[in-house]
């Protein structure tokens, strides 16, 4: 033994020990890996949230000094990104200015021209200033910071920001920093506006950026009430000097004095800013991302035969995606910060952890035995993939370490985090997905039980319930058990998985709510942490209730804020009514109109208005009051990035400026006075402001509206018509009587009790049915005629067959015999309970039935042949006297084959042609009345008239009420293996593949004398009858001799068109009337098995080969072709929607009928998968092992089982009949089943 | 047969298109750290040639692929399973990623792990002889056809180390190739199934 055979099989054995471990703990152990997944998390919450704004520091100016590279511990709240020189200093110099005092003679444009004028003196101050002290000459040209190109995208700016030289920005960038240019611009105005981009721009615009201050704020606008232009020089220094910015601050205060400021000017103030996403980092970002859910769903497609496959695929996402958290967590507790960009490598991680460890698992675990204990099942699993999981990580830890040994910083620390994440991935994996794949495995094995619990039990379900007999006339019935719902826990929804998952989650409003938490959480945090949001706010509600705030409204808009200023000093101010025409604008000033004095009074007094510049709190930094986008973007346009970097702003330099008239009107331009008096507001500004509220609630509402209505449009277009429509239909249930299932949706049968219809003494092999008349054909030859209503049986056909058998071989009776016991013990393995109230039947082994047919007939043979183990020991003991006192023996012979089932009598009669011949052989001798001999192969009903097809190519037509034989035709001599019986005409179809098409003739004109029950509910016209007295004869009119090559095995009627379906592939459409052949379809790849046609000339077909196809009757062309089923398809109906087939590998496929897409499937139980009937339109029943069960055909879901008898052991209904007056007969044994759907009567009405 | 052909064609086009516009964005991104609003533009307009270019090629490559296979007679085995291609695509992109993103102390250890990266790559997603000739082969050819068109100046490198062009073009040009043949390989199986179908049908 090689060491790595010992490895390996140490290996296993450990796998297989931790899997029964997993197994059996798993409550235990997923709380265990949830807390170390928490725990190695925990660290987690110390990093910053993505996406949010920049952060601030404050400094002190005084002893500020540039703080170092490294990183210092104690220096509790400085934030770790606090470190090194900032990217830039940004010194601004806030500059307000006004014309005082006011002259009305001054036009609008004078409030702001001379003011901007100013500050290409002031910039020539700055630039020339010079400190110069022992240490040296420092000018601004050496501190400031220098630029080079702007980016070659912004072409269009670069007349307006500086280029190659210091980065000093102010409203002079507008006139390229010259005097002459602005002194000579007609309209600064224009200037301005020239350049502001068109449309919706949030980030920071270039008005902003040389302003330094809001656009509203500056006042450079011709309807400045206030007469104050606001407007910063904002200089960008690369090195802190004291020296030169307090020379420099001092010299301007010196130069403009500010008389009442008391701006504070000790602090600095360090924004810090996140990495910026724009849209083209974005598009790899997204890509990669794509490409990761494509990896995650293609992966997790391939979990199969599990309960869940959703909750494994969580599962397994889960796992991949906290053992990622894990690392990282673990890196970030050991002191590794990650540096590199989490969202960027996050899909690299995943893919090379990837899924397939986990996939492995599962197949492993699945493919084990089922019959093992989910314990061992899961032990096994693991341990016999132990080997391949080991090696697999081993490879991938080598090949991460050579990655590490790459040496370049971001590969080693993308392997750090991969090997620490293969780690915890295989912790994970071995731990939390091992158990949560116990779990599942238990959790489907109980599904099965429950599944199954019910069938092979046999018994009713625990709810006792008294014994409800039906109220119907006939009142001793062989106890109908009434059996209600099951509980939801134990009804097995067929449901599509997918489905299911998006019913719960409109069932919960899961998705809703969790988006609604979402958001409101994230726009708690944006609000938070937006520069211009509550934190401000707060702070500015703080500093306006303190006393060192401004007189009035710090945080509050400037108009406002200065109002309480003139009020005091200025009571008579009325300006409600205005002055009509004048050159100049009424210098309507802050204290507007509260006084109600406005119309009462002469034209007002308008004191000279002395615009006051005002400092507030709100100046201090007026920068919080921009964008906080407006630094990055300043900075990007040189191509310098201030993601993850941090600037320094320094107190600012307030700058008062008064200036004459005089001057203003000095430095007018000619164009300045013929600019029109801008037009007088009509109301005052506190009204404006309510307008514009106004106008914004307008448009919300407006916006609201047009949403509602767009959103009601996609609602109409994308939703089905039929939507509403079904919760009307669901409406009119009774929903509160009836018990919903957990979709709200109530079933629409309430209760049913089957009717059993005895009598049969051996298995049912043909059933027909008019809606009233319900004839039904055993393997002993019997017919018998019920009452489809009532379930009475109004006649027995007997068959004397007893009477010929005598004269056969003996050889025959023998096999016979066989037959027939060997099928009764199969059939009915033990049945105690029934046998013991039968009479007494050993005196009847003696007895010679032959002397007694009458009373044999007279009294319906009630377990007539249920002898079981009494008959067995007869036989026994007299094995050779007297085979003639066996009624049966004889029928048996002949329709030996149908032992099987009725599908397979049928191909195995194709398959030997042998048979035929010696029927005809038997029947050769026979006398033309009745033909005893041969079995009945076909049988359809139709008014009071049975047609009979034998074996013997003979075609009977009985009278159903009286039992008599009317007429017979002996015509073909190959067996008749399909009937159809349509208005006066018969279809037989034969086993040598010809076709013959009868007319039924009757002499006497044909009445509706009788009256027979009561008349159908259905919407089919009432089947002629014919009374007794007619003398009905039966025609061959034409016979198709070579309609197919091979047996026909199926033959359907329906709107006027016959349709065969043979062994030879074709499927053949004739016109009833005159028979002939319109089409010959192909397309099958086997024998045809099945055929449905309806009155809507839907034809549609399967066969052999699994196929199903659908075909235009009109053109004989083929709609569509799918394959469903494994081995051949036994049966099919069509409804307007879908198409439901079944096969013979026991599942029933729903297809929708126009796409051809499988809906869903529904397995069924062994040997019942071909009884199946559409009861209407969303009601589908299914045979099963002594039970039908009812399925709504829109959900996929089991409405209701009925269980048939008590001892419903393992007979199966292998024929289900679906009748007009919505009741179903199946045929169980040798019984048969009447159940009525009372609650689809009620909707037939 | 040709439909089906023209399908695949086309599917693999626009993959190539998509995957060289992506990684062309993300080479931009190496340049220029901050992007002004106007860059997306002027990537799109400044070379246009060059996405169909690369989807063409891409085409080409993914055809070719199962093509040979077909013609060698061994059939590739290899992970035949689309959550192989998607993590082969993802592995590529990552490729291209580390190389416009990590910062590399020199060119030659740029290229050298590039060149690890992309034969790790093969050996992951393709393990076929034949795979890996044709991915040299195309390499040789495309980084041949990239230095004409420098030398001819009808383009050119920010900051070219090795001739003109940048080293660590040929790295990128096979692990392309391997992916490109991996996706076209998959979409041939496809409709290799189909054909089968087909067959099983008549």
């Amino acid at each position: 033994m090689t060491l790595r055979e010992r490895l390996r099989e140490k290996i296993s054995a450990a796998f297989y020990h931790h899997g029964l471990l997993c197994a059996s703990y798993p409550v235990p152990i997923i709380l265990f890996t949830s807390a170390s997944i928490l725990t190695c998390c925990y660290p987690l919450l110390r990093l910053p949230l993505p996406g949010t704004g920049p952060v601030e520091f404050t400094t002190g100016v005084r002893d500020y000094t540039v703080p170092s590279h490294e990183p210092q511990g104690d220096l509790g709240e400085r934030p770790d990104w606090y470190r090194g020189p900032p990217v830039a200093y940004i010194q601004q110099v806030l500059v307000k200015a006004a014309v005082s005092p006011w002259d009305s003679s001054l036009v609008p444009v004078d409030v702001f021209r001379s003011p901007l004028g100013r500050v290409f003196s002031l910039l020539e101050e700055i630039r020339n200033h010079v400190h110069s002290d022992s240490t040296g000459v420092r000018s601004l040209e050496a501190l400031c910071l220098q630029v080079t190109d702007l980016l070659p995208g912004l072409r269009r700016m670069q007349s307006v920001l500086p280029e190659h030289g210091c980065l000093l920005v102010s409203p002079g960038n507008y006139w390229q920093n010259q005097r002459e240019l602005f002194d000579s611009d007609p309209d600064p105005l224009k200037t301005i506006q020239k350049h502001e981009p068109k449309g919706l721009h949030t980030s920071a615009t270039l008005r902003d950026l040389l302003f330094g201050v809001p656009g509203k704020h500056t006042g450079v606008s011709h309807y400045n009430r206030k007469r104050v232009v606001t407007y910063t020089i904002t200089v960008v220094l690369v090195s802190y000097d004291t020296r030169f910015l307090g020379s420099l601050r001092s010299r301007l205060k010196q130069l403009h004095p500010s008389a009442n400021c008391s701006l504070r000017d000790d602090h600095m103030v360090h924004v810090h800013f996140k990495e910026e996403i724009g849209i083209a980092e974005l598009i790899p970002l997204v890509t990669t991302y794509i490409i990761l859910f494509a990896y995650i769903y293609f992966s997790t497609r391939k979990i199969d035969m599990v309960k869940s496959k959703w909750g494994l695929a969580l599962a397994a996402v889960v796992t991949v995606l906290s053992s990622l958290l894990m690392s990282v967590g673990l890196c970030t507790l050991f002191g590794l910060t990650p540096t590199l960009n989490g969202g960027e490598i996050f899909p690299y991680l995943v893919v090379v952890i990837g899924l397939e460890n986990v996939l492995v698992l599962t197949k492993s675990v699945v493919s084990t035995p089922v019959d093992l204990e989910v314990k061992l099942r899961i032990a096994q699993g693991l341990s016999n993939e132990s080997w391949s999981i080991m090696k697999n990580m081993a490879t991938e830890l080598c090949i991460i370490l050579i990655g590490y040994f790459t040496l370049v910083p971001a590969i080693q620390e993308f392997c750090l985090f991969a090997v620490v994440g293969l780690v915890s991935d295989f912790f994970l994996q071995m731990f939390f997905f091992t158990t949560v794949l116990s779990i599942d495995i238990r959790r489907m094995e109980l599904a099965d039980l429950n599944r199954r619990l019910p069938a092979e039990a046999g018994l009713p379900p625990p709810k006792p319930g008294p014994l409800r007999p039906r109220e119907a006339p006939p009142p001793p019935r062989p106890s109908p058990h009434t059996i209600t719902l099951q509980t939801p826990a134990f009804r097995n929804l067929r449901l599509p998985k997918r489905l299911r998952v998006v019913y719960f989650l409109a069932r919960t409003r899961l998705a809703q709510r969790i988006i609604m938490v979402g958001t409101v959480i994230w726009i708690g945090i944006l609000v938070y942490t937006d520069p211009a949001g509550l934190r401000t706010y707060l702070a500015a509600q703080v500093s306006e209730q303190s006393p060192l705030g401004d007189s009035g409204g710090g945080g509050l808009p400037p108009h406002l804020g200065v109002a309480p200023v003139f009020h005091a000093g200025d009571p008579t101010s009325t300006l409600s009514v205005l002055p009509a025409p004048e050159p100049t604008p009424l210098p309507e000033n802050q204290s507007q109109g509260h006084h109600g004095s406005a119309g009462a009074g002469p034209r007002p007094q308008v004191p000279p208005a002395v615009p006051q510049i005002t400092w507030g709190a709100e100046d201090e930094e007026g920068w919080r009051r921009l964008s906080f986008r407006h630094w990055p973007s300043l900075f990007s346009y040189y191509n310098i990035t201030l993601a993850k970097r941090y600037i320094s702003i320094l107190p600012v330099i307030p700058v008062t400026l008064h200036l004459s008239p005089q001057e203003a009107i000095e430095t007018r331009h000619p164009q300045d006075t013929r600019h029109p008096p801008p037009p007088i507001p009509k109301v005052s500004a506190d009204l404006q402001t309510d307008l514009t509220l106004y106008k914004v609630a307008a448009l919300g509402l407006a916006a609201g509206v047009l949403l509602v209505l767009l959103l009601f449009c996609l609602y109409r277009v994308l939703c089905p018509r039929n939507y509403g429509q079904n919760g009307v239909a669901h409406g009119r249930r009774r929903r509160g009587d009836l018990p919903c299932d957990d979709y709200g949706y109530s079933p629409p049968v309430s209760e049913i009790s089957p009717l059993l219809l005895r009598g049969h003494s051996m298995d049912i092999e043909c059933l027909a049915s008019d809606g009233m008349l319900l004839a039904s054909c055993c393997l002993a030859g019997q017919i018998r005629v019920w009452d489809a209503q009532t379930g009475d049986c109004l006649t027995v056909i007997p068959n004397h067959g007893l009477r010929r058998s005598s004269s056969s071989g003996c050889w025959e009776q023998r096999d016979g015999w066989d037959n027939c016991h060997l099928l009764r013990r199969r059939s009915v393995p033990a049945r105690p309970t029934l046998f013991t109230d039968q009479p007494d039947l050993t005196p009847l082994i003696d007895t010679n039935f032959t002397c007694q047919p009458p009373s044999h007939l007279a009294t319906p043979p009630r377990g007539g042949f249920d002898f079981g183990g009494l008959v067995e020991r007869a036989y026994l003991e007299h094995e050779s006297p007297s085979p003639s006192t066996y009624p049966s023996p004889s029928s048996a012979a002949s329709s030996s084959p149908p032992s099987a089932a009725h599908l397979q009598r049928r191909r195995s009669l194709g398959d030997a042609p042998t048979l035929p011949a010696q029927d005809r052989a038997s029947t050769a001798g026979t006398q033309a009345t009745a033909d005893w001999d041969s079995s009945v192969w076909a049988m359809e009903l139709r008014g009071n008239l049975i047609a009979a097809g034998r074996s013997s190519g003979k075609l009977e037509l009985w009278d159903a009420v009286e039992g008599s034989l009317r007429c017979s035709n002996e015509d073909g001599v190959s067996g008749i293996t399909a009937l159809a019986f349509l208005n006066n005409r018969i279809v037989a179809a034969r086993l040598n593949g010809s076709l013959d098409f009868f007319t039924v003739e009757i002499n006497k004109p044909l009445g509706l004398l009788q009256y027979r029950g009561a008349p159908g509910r259905g919407s089919m016209p009432p089947s002629p009858c014919y009374s007794s007295e007619d003398v009905i004869s039966c025609q061959l009119t034409r016979s198709v001799q070579c309609a197919h090559q091979k047996p026909i095995t199926v033959l359907r009627a329906a709107a006027g068109r016959v349709v065969t379906g043979s062994q030879d592939h074709t499927v053949r459409v004739y016109r009833l009337e005159d028979s002939c052949c319109l089409f010959t379809l192909q397309g099958h790849s086997g024998g045809i098995t099945a055929i449905y046609i309806d009155q809507t000339m839907v034809l549609a077909s399967g066969g052999q080969d699994g196929a199903i196809c659908l075909w235009d009757v009109l053109t004989g062309s083929r709609v569509s072709h799918v394959y469903g089923h494994r081995g051949d398809v036994t049966s099919l109906v069509c409804t307007t929607s879908c198409v439901i087939s079944s096969g013979l590998d026991d599942l029933i496929c729903i297809w929708d009928r126009s796409t051809g897409i499988k809906l869903y499937s529904i397995q069924q139980e062994v040997g019942c998968g071909a009884s199946l009937g559409v009861i209407s339109e969303s009601l589908l029943v299914t045979g099963g092992q002594g039970c039908v069960s009812f399925w709504d055909l829109n959900f996929g879901d089991l409405l209701q089982t009925v269980y048939l008898g008590q001892s419903s052991d393992g007979q199966g209904v292998r024929q289900l009949l679906v009748l007009d007056n919505a009741a179903i007969v199946c045929d169980f044994g040798s019984e048969l089943s009447l159940v009525y759907v009372p609650s689809v009567l009620e909707k037939l009405d | 047969m040709t439909t089906n052909l023209v399908i695949r064609g086309t599917m693999l086009f626009s993959v190539g298109v998509f995957l060289a516009l992506v990684l062309n964005l993300l080479q931009v991104q190496r340049n220029v750290t901050l992007f002004p609003p106007d860059v997306i533009s002027s990537i799109f307009s400044s070379a246009w040639w060059v996405p169909p270019c690369c989807g063409t090629a891409s085409a080409m490559i993914g055809l070719l692929y199962p093509c040979i296979d077909s013609r060698l007679g061994e059939p590739h085995k290899f992970k035949r399973e689309w959550s192989s291609v998607m993590r082969c695509v993802a592995v590529f992109v990552g490729i291209n990623h580390a190389s416009a993103k990590v910062d590399f102390a020199n060119n030659v250890q740029l290229s050298l792990t590039l060149a690890a990266l992309s034969i790790g790559l093969w050996w992951t997603f393709d393990r076929s002889r034949s795979g890996f000739g044709l991915g040299i082969g195309i390499a040789l050819l495309a980084t041949l056809a990239t230095q004409l068109l420098v030398y001819n100046g009808v383009f050119q490198y920010t900051s070219p180390d090795f001739l003109y062009i940048r080293s660590w073009l040929p790295c990128i040009f096979f692990a392309g190739v391997i992916t490109m043949g991996n996706i076209g390989r998959q979409l041939a199986l496809y409709e290799y199934k189909v054909v089968q179908e087909k067959t099983h049908q008549d």
